[in-house]
């Protein structure tokens, strides 16, 4: 099985993302709010490395 | 009373008890089951879902799995991380499953998302015993 770095780093967000949400909150609402949160900061973290990344190289 | 008996009714946060012992070993060694055993029903079957997901993508991917002596420093930290994935790991062993292809960049991958599969069963088993002595809900 061979995925892209993308798409590897999107389910690696949404799972890891999913475990934040349930073992650092308390309540359901709170979970998925925090969940939601831990999973759009590491994907616009991974799109803004990736820019970096592609400044650097030029 | 023994430090390790059970008390009926609501327990005063930080108590130690029988749950409390045993949630944390049975949710390290079976991804989820620490918190089945508090009739946390859905939160148990989505950390088992993700972390066995993640576990499994691993060894598809071809990811390594470390062994206890590596020789060198960073084997050992990724031989901690997948230690913590409980009982996927000791199958894993058995089964000799996670040789690593390393000269696939998604293995490389693989092999991080089994370290980090263990590392969050380990804050699984941590929450369960967070709920066993009444720290969280």
């Amino acid at each position: 099985m061979q995925l892209s770095h993308f798409s590897a780093a999107l389910i690696f967000a949404f799972f890891a993302s999913i475990v934040f949400g349930i073992t650092q909150r308390g309540n359901p609402r709170d979970m998925v709010r925090y969940g939601a949160y831990c999973f759009s900061l590491f994907v616009l973290c991974t799109i803004a490395a990736s820019w970096v990344m592609w400044v650097v190289k030029r | 009373m023994s430090p390790f008996q059970s008390k009926a009714g609501s327990l005063p946060s930080g108590e130690v008890n029988t749950m409390s012992v045993l949630a944390p070993i049975v949710g390290w060694l079976v991804p989820g089951a620490g918190h089945f055993m508090q009739r946390r029903w859905i939160r148990g079957a989505l950390l088992m879902a993700s972390i066995v997901a993640m576990f499994v993508l691993g060894i598809l991917m071809q990811g390594k799995v470390y062994g206890i002596n590596g020789g060198d420093l960073l084997d050992m930290l990724g031989f901690v991380g997948d230690l913590g994935a409980g009982g996927l790991y000791f199958v894993t062993r058995a089964m000799d499953w996670g040789q690593g292809a390393i000269q696939l960049a998604s293995a490389d991958y693989g092999t991080k998302y089994i370290i980090v599969a263990g590392l969050l069963n380990v804050i699984g088993a941590v929450d369960a015993y967070d709920i066993a002595i009444g720290k969280k809900d």
